[in-house]
């Protein structure tokens, strides 16, 4: 017993350990007070990480938080193929992110792309995808969204397999109509889920990293620098950890926020 | 049973046209978006360099030419990727199963004092994203207090942070709390020791939820990025999706498309075998609470 009592207990100890270690550990080596913070204010390419992020998670939400739900709505309608469209749409989620974000590097591309290849063939002139400040931050969101559609996806069609049907049969009685249905029925009951996957998705898509890493480096013109992505640059090719633990520190407190709210809904969800 | 659309509507002759149109709409569409991207990337490699530049693209590679994929694999030292990708995805379920049963096991068979409370600073592990760690994380791998151990560019630094996972332990100690009691006293009663019990009785009732958890471990340290990035810098140790991504630059088009290939086929080849079990640890996490 006590010789399991250590086994056991050791780790844990460790695992409380490290997460205090990480939480607290914000400024190694010599305390050099706000110092930090002042720095990372000054740098212009600050605000701009800070507005692309939340642009970038803005952008994923309007296309990544309404798909899904469209999505499985249809697909929970449907009595054919269920297994296979189920597999397919999980598939991209499958596949390691940064084969992901490289196979869509040679989509993007501006020359013999795919994707302007396409727009070639209905006669659109090519788009210059990650090249231009205007089309980046869209371009990262679309591979984003490829990339992680599938998890909504299956966790709101499992969400709505649990309404029960006699809601929609009393629904049509009252003369509800189809639209009518999924506003009075399917959002209500599917409610808390909806909101614990937005803030889940909130929480994702502001550390998203390795889309600006991998696809554009933040360019052109710092229009796809993100704060994860920024912090990363202070902190390993700055060779400034403060500052990179600075916006650490800052990016931390805002997804707390949210992570806060989250945790309230889901045990709100839980004891339903 | 009965959703959206009612069955009555469905047997109408419109009501089937609807349905058959909105079916085959979506099945085209998610093979279009889902399934044509990895058709072009598996055939794209196939293509020679001139073949892959070319206007317009053509559907179908010309020759079939597996060369790239023997040339992918020597140039960028895919083995030695791959083998540093199987070690590490290895170790890290070994610990995790190791680290996070034993500990949900004594969250919730043995009761320890404080219980609750290491319990609650698990979960709350959770409530952190991983991002805004980094480099804390980072630093506590480069000198592990107390021991000051550097292990950067070792296996440890993917093993351990890997098995410290609050989840995995609210996971398993959920599923370990739905285990009858009378069971296990029936075994304390034959004189068995907790270790023996954990061993004999609970492991074998919990193998669904264990086959989770380790689907669940392998695949997110495989296909884990940022992490391996910082942790193992040098070229030799790399995981299979750092080592491409930093190799990528160098490489003829055809060649890193085939690496990406032979770099998805493990997920997707687990993912073809275990779905049930993926799928059904996805719905588990987005109902955590």
């Amino acid at each position: 017993m006590i010789c399991f009592a250590l086994f056991s207990w050791y780790p844990m100890v460790r695992e409380i350990v490290l997460s205090f270690q990480q939480n607290n550990f914000v400024d190694p080596g010599k305390w050099v007070g706000f110092e930090n913070f002042r720095t990372v204010f000054a740098d212009p390419a600050f605000w701009a990480a800070w507005l692309n992020t939340a642009a970038f998670s803005g952008l994923a939400l309007v296309i990544g938080y309404a798909v899904p739900f469209v999505l499985a709505v249809v697909l929970n309608e449907l009595k054919h193929a269920k297994a296979y469209l189920r597999f397919v749409v999980y598939l991209p989620v499958m596949l390691p992110p940064a084969v992901a974000v490289l196979l869509f590097k040679w989509f993007y591309d501006p020359g013999s792309g795919l994707f302007n290849q396409a727009l070639g063939v209905v006669h659109i002139p090519p788009l210059s995808w990650l090249d231009s400040t205007s089309t980046a931050l869209i371009s990262l969101v679309i591979v984003s969204t490829w990339m992680n559609l599938g998890t909504g996806t299956l966790i709101y069609l499992a969400a709505l397999q649990s309404i029960p049907g006699d809601l929609y049969e009393s629904a049509e009685l009252d003369g509800a109509g189809l639209l009518k249905r999924v506003r009075h029925v399917t959002i209500p009951q599917t409610k808390l889920i909806l909101l614990v996957m937005l803030l889940l998705q909130i929480v994702a898509t502001m550390q998203v990293f390795i889309e600006p890493y991998l696809l554009t480096g933040g360019g052109p013109e710092n229009a796809t620098v993100t704060v994860a992505y920024l912090m990363y640059q202070y902190a390993f090719n700055f060779g400034d950890f403060g500052g990179g633990s600075a916006l650490g520190l800052m990016l931390m407190v805002v997804l707390l926020v949210f992570s806060t709210i989250y945790l309230r809904v889901s045990r709100e969800e839980a004891e339903r | 049973m009965r959703t959206l659309v009612s069955p009555l509507a469905l047997r109408t002759p419109r009501g089937r046209i609807v349905y058959w149109t909105v079916l085959v709409v979506t099945v085209v569409g998610f093979t279009g978006a889902f399934v044509f991207p990895l058709f072009w990337m598996v055939t794209g490699a196939l293509k020679s360099p001139d073949e892959l530049a070319q206007i317009p693209p053509s559907f179908f590679p010309k020759t079939f030419d597996f060369q790239v994929y023997a040339d992918a694999w020597d140039q960028l030292q895919l083995g030695v990727f791959l083998k540093n990708t199987v070690l590490y995805a290895g170790g890290a379920w070994l610990f995790t199963l190791a680290v996070d049963v034993t500990a949900a096991y004594a969250l919730s068979k043995l009761r320890p004092v404080l219980g609750k409370l290491v319990l609650g600073a698990m979960l709350a592990t959770l409530m952190i994203p991983p991002m805004v760690l980094l480099l804390p994380m980072y630093l506590v791998a480069k000198d592990v207090p107390l021991v000051h151990a550097d292990l950067l560019n070792t296996p440890w630094a993917i093993w351990l942070p890997a098995a410290a996972n609050g989840f995995f332990v609210f996971l398993l100690k959920r599923f370990f709390d739905s285990i009858p009691k009378e069971l296990l006293e029936a075994a304390e009663i034959d004189g068995a020791s907790p270790l023996r019990i954990l061993w004999s009785i609970v492991l074998p009732v919990s193998r669904p939820i264990i086959g989770v958890v380790s689907i669940l471990s392998v695949v997110t340290v495989w296909k884990d990025f940022v992490w391996p990035l910082l942790v193992l810098p040098e070229t030799e140790k790399m995981s299979i999706s750092v080592g491409i991504a930093s190799l990528s630059a160098q490489m003829p088009q055809n060649v890193l498309i085939a690496s990406l290939v032979i770099a998805s086929l493990p997920t997707i080849l687990v993912f073809f075998v275990f779905q049930r079990s993926i799928m059904s640890g996805l719905t588990a996490g987005s109902l955590k609470g």
